[in-house]
């Protein structure tokens, strides 16, 4: 699992919600556009960007392993329920070899997968910068610092706080029930699963909501909700490097989907 | 503040959230379709909802998805990521008729939380998630359709079960300790 880590670098100095921001419109990016050029591009720039914020590969290799395993079902179940995808979107067939039945392989299918596959890779590096660079504490306060709710960003600080913890007890259960010889590797039947799942997730369940009990009931104690705002320990303001990176990931949205929808579509055609 | 939205639900969104990532990683596989299993998760995602009411569960299934795969895999499948909000919202949104806290989780809410865990997975994943999966990845229809078909299965299966299960149980622990009453 993938998680912060921290160091100095200009991408660490940022403050959580400019990272926040980014991501989301990187995202949002990916998302709207189809066209090969952009999403090179975007691989390119979150590559240098992945440099810059000195992460390692150690620390993503595992997940990366899991993506392209995923990719690769994914790829070849696209090509099986639908071999001429790509011709309908691109309007043109060039074949290349019969395969077998009444799959041929084309030259815009392969196209368009190839696209599905980078368009899916724009994202992970954001993913992981996202995720190795910010500081949960901090952007807490920042997303409370332009005006979201305390309580909706102190839930997000939680979440983010917690996850190591339940983590952890999510371990210490499944050990003290495998010791207790229950099967949870992927040996058993797909009923006798569900029901040793299900011999984990009760103790686990049931502490998660005591555990809730006892942090609000603390929180209450503390007078949390009393006011109408808070003090944060881990406060930094908005820096001119923030807002020239809230500008620049803007301005990079709007010109890549006037480069993206000025011919009328979001697929860019090299076959007409 | 108001009352229905207190300190409680800030923290049980939080940890629910967490709870439903680390869960992420336990998945039982059925078919051999891409990004689709049994996902003891979801039971969890139904719980939440049903017992701390919309904004929660919706918060959990959209937070908790979005950084279970960000953290697990390394990117967001956004068009998974909505549906599983929906899920969390819809079941959520009968949270005062299943009456869980109050322990009054009887056969009848059972059914009617099954009835709505169908509804809401329906609308979900034979709908939301494909058409989201064809308007931003253009993936071919026939397959999406197919895959959100076997996500709806398998999490109707599990929320049946399992959901109902810790939903049964944690009402009876839950309603037993009111037994203060007050004084006139």
């Amino acid at each position: 699992m993938i998680s912060y880590e921290k160091k100095d670098t200009p991408i660490h100095k940022l403050s959580g919600f400019t990272k926040l921001v980014f991501f989301l419109i990187w995202c949002l990016t990916s998302a709207l556009t189809f066209d090969t050029r952009i999403l090179l591009l975007m691989i390119l720039l979150g590559g240098i960007i992945y440099v810059v914020s000195g992460t390692k590969w150690k620390q993503v290799s595992g997940v990366f392993i899991a993506i392209m395993f995923f990719m690769v079902i994914n790829l070849t179940c696209i090509f099986f329920f639908a071999p001429y995808q790509g011709c309908e979107i691109y309007g043109t067939r060039h074949e290349i070899a019969h395969l077998f039945g009444p799959y041929t392989l084309t030259k815009e299918q392969l196209f368009y997968e190839f696209n599905v596959f980078i368009k899916y890779f724009t994202v992970i590096p954001a993913v992981f910068i996202f995720l190795v660079t910010t500081d949960p504490s901090e952007l807490a306060s920042s997303l409370n610092g332009v005006g979201v709710p305390y309580m909706i960003a102190y839930s997000l600080e939680i979440a983010l706080r917690y996850i190591p913890d339940v983590q952890d007890e999510f371990h210490r259960i499944r050990n003290a029930q495998e010791a207790r010889g229950i099967e949870m590797s992927s040996k058993g039947k797909m009923l006798s699963r569900i029901k040793n799942t299900a011999v984990i997730i009760f103790p686990l369940l049931f502490s998660t909501m005591e555990r809730i009990d006892v942090v609000s009931n603390a929180m209450e104690l503390r007078g949390f909700g009393k006011k109408k705002k808070r003090s944060w320990y881990s406060r930094r303001k908005l820096m001119a490097s923030d807002y020239a990176v809230i500008a620049l990931v803007i301005v990079f949205f709007v010109v890549t989907m006037i480069i993206t929808f000025h011919d009328g579509n979001r697929f860019y055609n090299p076959f007409i | 503040m108001d009352k229905k939205f207190g300190i409680k639900e800030v923290v049980a969104m939080g940890i629910g959230t967490a709870l439903f990532v680390v869960l992420t990683n336990v998945q039982i596989p059925v078919f051999f379709v891409p990004n689709t299993s049994l996902q003891p998760r979801m039971a969890v995602l139904a719980f939440f909802a049903a017992v701390f009411g919309p904004i929660v569960g919706g918060v959990v299934g959209l937070l908790g998805h979005a950084l279970g795969d960000a953290l697990f895999y390394g990117g967001v499948w956004w068009s998974w990521v909505f549906p599983e909000g929906v899920v969390g919202i819809a079941i959520g949104f009968f949270a005062a008729k299943y009456a869980v806290k109050e322990g009054g989780f009887n056969t009848k809410s059972c059914v009617l939380f099954n009835i709505i865990q169908v509804v809401a997975n329906a609308v979900a994943w034979i709908v939301v998630a494909p058409v989201l999966d064809i308007l931003v990845y253009s993936e071919p229809a026939n397959k999406v359709f197919a895959q959100g078909a076997v996500a709806f299965v398998c999490n109707i299966v599990i929320i049946g079960i399992l959901g109902s299960i810790l939903l049964t149980v944690y009402s009876k622990v839950a309603g037993k300790s009111s037994d203060l009453k007050a004084e006139d």
